[in-house]
C-alpha cells in the first residue's frame, strides 16, 4: 500500500463520535493547533460560543470590542507567529464588520480563517433577521470561502480552510456555517487536508530559470535587490542573507519586507516606494539588473510604470504565477517558494563585492541624511518630531521590539526609522492602508509572542478608529505599549493638501479628546509628553512597565514626511522637500 | 507585445462548486471587462465543469486574466484561444407565427437554405432552431425579421479546441 492509501485507511478506521456541528467546529480548531481566537458572539454563532465555554481550558477566546478588531488581532497574531489567525463572528452585521480585516489580510497575504454564523438553512435567501450574503460579499476579498449547511461537511471544509489559508501564497478564508448545521449531530472524524486537486500552492521551480537568473546576476555590474514579504512568508531569511552576503548586492525592501534582515546589515540600503529612501528609489533607474524577491511591484513601489527601471534586466522570484509580468515585465521569472529558489541559486552565484556601486547608495544616503534624516532624528527646532520618538524607542528597546504601525505619516516614519534586529518585527497594513489596524493588531502580536516587546505606533486619527480595543487590552491584560503621535491632524492627508491642494485643509483638523483620561478610564497607565526633555524618561518608563502602557507624544502639527515620490511620478523624481 | 483587441475564447475547467461563477465573473467585473458570452456546462470529465467565455481584449490583458482565473482554488486549468484555434458554435431559437410557415413560401426557402431545424409546430406558432457561427444566426435573424419574430434567443458560444487539452493527465497526476 502506498502512504496515501495507508493514511486513508487509518482515517477510516478512526473511531467516530457522535457530536454536534458546533462541537465539531471547536474540535477541528483544536486539531489544527488553534489555541487562541478572536471574536464577538451573537445569535447565529451562539452554539459555537457555548462549546467554546466548555473547551475554555484548551482554547482561549478573546472578546474584542468590534469584529474589525477581531480580524486585525488575528492578523497581528498571524504576522508575528507565522501561524493561521482565527476570527469569529455572528451573521449579518457581525460578518460584515469582518470585511475590512479580511480585505487587509488578502492584499497583504496574511493567513487567516474567519468563521461566521449564518441563519438556519431553511431561511437562507429570505432576508431573515441578521441575514447577509457574506459568501457573496467576501468573495472578492478572500482566497477562498464556503458556506456549510450540513454538520457532516464541517471537518472537511475546515481542514481545507486551514490548508488553503496557510499554503502557497497565504491569505484569508471565510467559512459561513448555518445555525442548523451547528446544532445537527453527526459522526465526527477529522483528517487534515493534504492537497486539493485543483490547487497547486507552490509552482515547480524551473532549474533553467534559476541558471538564467544566476548568469544575469554574475554578469551584472550594478545589480540591485528589492525584497518583499515573500522572504518572510517563505521563511527564507537565512537563504536570502546568504545570497546577498556572497554576492555583495545592495538590497532594498518594501514596507512588507521590512525586518527580514537586520536594519544594520551593511547591504541593507533602505526602503523603496513612495516614502522610501532616496538612494534605492533613484538608483532603481540606474541598476543594470533588478532582482525582485517575493515582492509584487505595487504601484506605491514603482511609481510611474513607464519610467520604472526600464534600463534594467528584471529577475522576479515569486510564488504566485499571476504576479509575473503583471506590472513590470520580467526577463527571467523564477517561480517557486523563495527559500527553495534561493537555495538553488546560491551555489550558482559567484562571490562578489560591488564596492563602487554600493558607495553610490552610501553617497546618496549621506545626501538624504543632510536634507531630511538629520532634522527628523536630531531636530533643533522646538516641536517634537515623529522621527525622534522612533529613535528613542530604538534606543530603549535595543531594536528588539516588534513595531506595529497604523496608517499615515507616523507609519512611514515608523517603517523608515524603526530598527529591526529580528525578522517578523514590522507589522503594518501595507496594501490596504487600513487606519485602525494597529491597536488590535498589536493585541494579537503580543499574544502570539508574549516574550517580545510590542510597540504600537499610531496617529491620533487611526487611534480613534479602533480605540475601543483598549477594553480588550485591559480585559486580556495584554501588555502592549501604545504610542500615539498626536499632531491634531489627519497628518498624511494634510500633507497632500499642503503639497497638492494649495493648503486647503478640508476636514483634516482633529479636535481630540483627553487621551490620557480615556486610557486611565480603561485602567491603563498613561503619560503625555509635550517637551523634548521629557521624552527619554517617558519612553523608558513605558518600556519598563510590565503592563500595557499608553504614551501620547504631542508632535509638531504640520511636519511632512520626505522623501516622497508624488503619485504618478517616476521613482527617480523623488522629492526631498 | 500585441496591443490589438481580438476575440478570445477562454476555456476553464473547474470543480463543480457553488459560488465559483461569482468568483470568475468578479475577475472580469473588477477590470471593467465586458463578457461577450458565457456558458457553463459539464465537460468530458466526470464532476468537472467547463466554462466557455468570450471576450475582446489584447493578448497582454488576457494573459493576466488567465493568471487571475487560475489562481482561484477550484479552477483546475484555464486556457485562451483565438477563433482560428477553436471550433465554435452558438445556438438560437426563433418563435414565429404558424400562418407564416404555410402562407409565405419564402419562409420555407429561408429555412431550407439556412439549415435551421423546426423544433415544433402547432396551430399558433412554430419554433426554429439554428446552430452555427454568429453571422449565420444574424443573417437568419435579419431574413426572418421581415416577417415578424415573436421571440428570439441566442446562447453563448461553446467551443472545442483543435489542440488537445491535457486535463485528464493533470488530474491523474494529482491522484498519484
Ligand atoms: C480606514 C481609512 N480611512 C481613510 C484613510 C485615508 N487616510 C490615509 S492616512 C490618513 C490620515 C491619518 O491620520 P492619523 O491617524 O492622525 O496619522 P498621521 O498621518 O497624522 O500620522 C487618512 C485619513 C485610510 N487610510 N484608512
Amino acid at each position: 500500500m502506498d502512504t496515501q492509501t495507508i493514511k486513508q485507511k487509518q482515517y477510516l478506521e478512526q473511531p467516530k463520535e457522535r457530536i454536534s456541528g458546533s462541537e465539531a467546529i471547536v474540535r477541528c480548531l483544536l486539531a489544527e493547533g488553534v489555541d487562541i481566537l478572536y471574536g464577538y458572539p451573537g445569535g447565529a454563532i451562539m452554539p459555537v460560543y457555548d462549546e467554546l465555554f466548555k473547551y475554555q481550558d484548551k482554547i482561549h477566546h478573546v472578546l474584542t470590542r468590534h469584529e474589525q478588531g477581531a480580524t486585525h488581532a488575528a492578523q497581528g497574531y498571524a504576522r508575528i507567529s507565522g501561524k493561521v489567525g482565527v476570527a469569529m463572528a455572528t451573521s449579518g452585521p457581525g460578518a460584515t464588520n469582518l470585511i475590512t480585516g479580511i480585505a487587509d489580510a488578502q492584499i497583504d497575504s496574511t493567513p487567516m480563517v474567519c468563521i461566521t454564523g449564518q441563519v438556519p438553512s431553511h431561511l437562507l435567501g429570505s432576508d431573515a433577521f441578521q441575514e447577509t450574503d457574506i459568501v457573496g460579499i467576501s468573495t472578492p476579498v478572500t482566497k477562498w470561502n464556503h458556506q456549510i449547511t450540513k454538520a457532516s461537511e464541517i471537518p472537511e471544509v475546515i481542514a481545507k480552510a486551514f490548508y488553503i489559508a496557510k499554503s502557497g501564497r497565504p491569505g484569508p478564508v471565510l467559512i459561513d456555517i448555518t445555525k442548523d448545521a451547528q446544532f445537527e449531530e453527526f459522526d465526527f472524524q477529522y483528517k487534515k487536508c493534504e492537497g486539493i486537486r485543483s490547487y497547486k500552492p507552490i509552482p515547480e521551480t524551473n532549474i533553467e530559470s534559476v541558471k538564467a537568473a544566476a548568469e544575469l546576476i554574475n554578469n551584472a555590474k550594478k545589480p540591485m535587490i528589492i525584497w518583499g514579504q515573500g522572504v518572510i512568508l517563505g521563511k527564507a531569511e537565512e537563504e536570502f542573507k546568504a545570497v546577498i552576503d556572497k554576492t555583495g548586492i545592495p538590497s532594498a525592501w518594501t514596507i512588507m519586507g521590512a525586518s527580514a534582515i537586520p536594519t544594520s546589515h551593511p547591504l541593507n540600503i533602505g526602503m523603496v516606494g513612495m516614502h522610501g529612501n532616496y538612494a534605492p528609489n533613484v538608483l532603481t533607474n540606474e541598476c543594470d539588473v533588478l532582482i525582485a524577491i517575493g515582492m509584487r511591484f505595487d504601484d506605491r513601489v514603482t511609481g510611474k510604470l513607464d519610467e520604472y527601471a526600464t534600463q534594467a534586466k528584471v529577475i522576479h522570484f515569486e510564488i504566485d504565477p499571476a504576479e509575473i509580468d503583471k506590472n513590470v515585465k520580467t526577463d527571467v521569472a523564477v517561480l517557486g517558494n523563495a527559500k527553495e529558489s534561493l537555495e538553488l541559486l546560491l551555489p550558482l552565484l559567484n562571490k562578489n563585492s560591488h564596492q563602487e556601486w554600493l558607495q553610490k547608495f552610501k553617497d546618496l544616503y549621506a545626501f538624504e541624511f543632510e536634507k531630511v534624516i538629520k532634522d527628523d532624528l536630531h531636530p533643533t527646532k522646538e516641536g517634537l518630531t515623529m522621527g525622534e520618538v522612533l529613535k528613542e524607542i530604538n534606543i530603549q528597546s535595543k531594536g528588539k521590539a516588534a513595531i506595529v504601525s497604523d496608517v499615515g505619516q507616523h507609519q512611514m516614519i515608523a517603517c523608515r526609522y524603526a530598527e529591526f534586529n529580528e525578522t517578523k518585527s514590522n507589522i503594518t497594513s501595507g496594501g490596504l492602508g487600513t487606519m485602525g489596524f494597529a491597536l488590535p493588531a498589536a493585541i494579537g502580536a503580543k499574544m502570539a509572542a508574549p516574550e517580545r516587546e510590542v510597540v504600537a505606533i499610531i496617529g491620533d486619527g487611526g487611534y480613534q478608529m479602533t480605540i475601543q480595543e483598549l477594553g480588550t487590552i485591559f480585559q486580556q491584560k495584554a501588555a502592549v505599549k501604545i504610542v500615539v503621535l498626536n499632531n491634531e491632524f489627519l497628518g498624511m492627508v494634510r500633507q497632500w493638501q499642503q503639497l497638492f491642494f494649495d493648503k486647503r485643509y478640508a476636514s483634516t483638523e482633529m479636535t481630540n479628546p483627553d487621551f490620557i483620561t480615556i486610557a486611565k478610564g480603561y485602567y491603563i497607565d498613561a503619560k503625555r509628553v509635550t517637551k523634548r526633555e521629557d521624552l527619554a524618561n517617558a519612553v523608558s518608563e513605558m518600556m519598563a512597565s510590565k503592563e500595557a502602557y499608553f504614551l501620547e507624544v504631542c508632535v509638531e502639527k504640520e511636519n511632512n514626511v520626505f522623501p516622497m515620490v508624488p503619485s504618478g511620478a517616476s521613482v527617480s523624481d523623488i522629492r526631498l522637500e | 507585445m500585441d496591443i490589438e483587441n481580438k476575440t478570445y475564447t477562454i476555456s476553464i475547467y473547474t470543480e463543480n462548486n457553488i459560488g465559483l461563477l461569482n468568483r470568475v465573473s468578479a475577475i472580469f467585473q473588477r477590470r471593467r471587462i465586458n463578457i461577450e458570452s458565457l456558458n457553463i456546462s459539464v465537460s468530458e470529465i466526470e464532476g468537472v465543469s467547463r466554462f466557455t467565455i468570450v471576450v475582446e481584449m489584447t493578448e497582454d490583458q488576457i494573459k493576466k486574466i488567465i493568471g487571475q482565473i487560475e489562481k482561484q482554488i477550484e479552477v483546475i486549468k484555464a486556457y485562451y484561444h483565438t477563433d482560428e484555434e477553436t471550433i465554435y458554435q452558438e445556438s438560437a431559437m426563433f418563435k414565429i407565427k404558424s400562418d407564416l410557415l404555410f402562407e409565405e413560401r419564402e419562409i420555407q426557402n429561408i429555412i431550407k437554405e439556412s439549415n435551421a431545424q423546426i423544433v415544433t409546430v402547432n396551430r399558433d406558432f412554430f419554433v426554429l432552431e439554428k446552430s452555427g457561427r454568429r453571422h449565420e444566426i444574424e443573417l437568419l435573424h435579419r431574413e426572418l425579421s421581415v416577417f415578424g419574430i415573436l421571440q428570439f434567443t441566442r446562447s453563448g458560444r461553446i467551443a472545442v479546441t483543435k489542440e488537445p487539452m491535457q486535463i485528464s493527465q493533470m488530474l491523474k497526476a494529482f491522484n498519484q
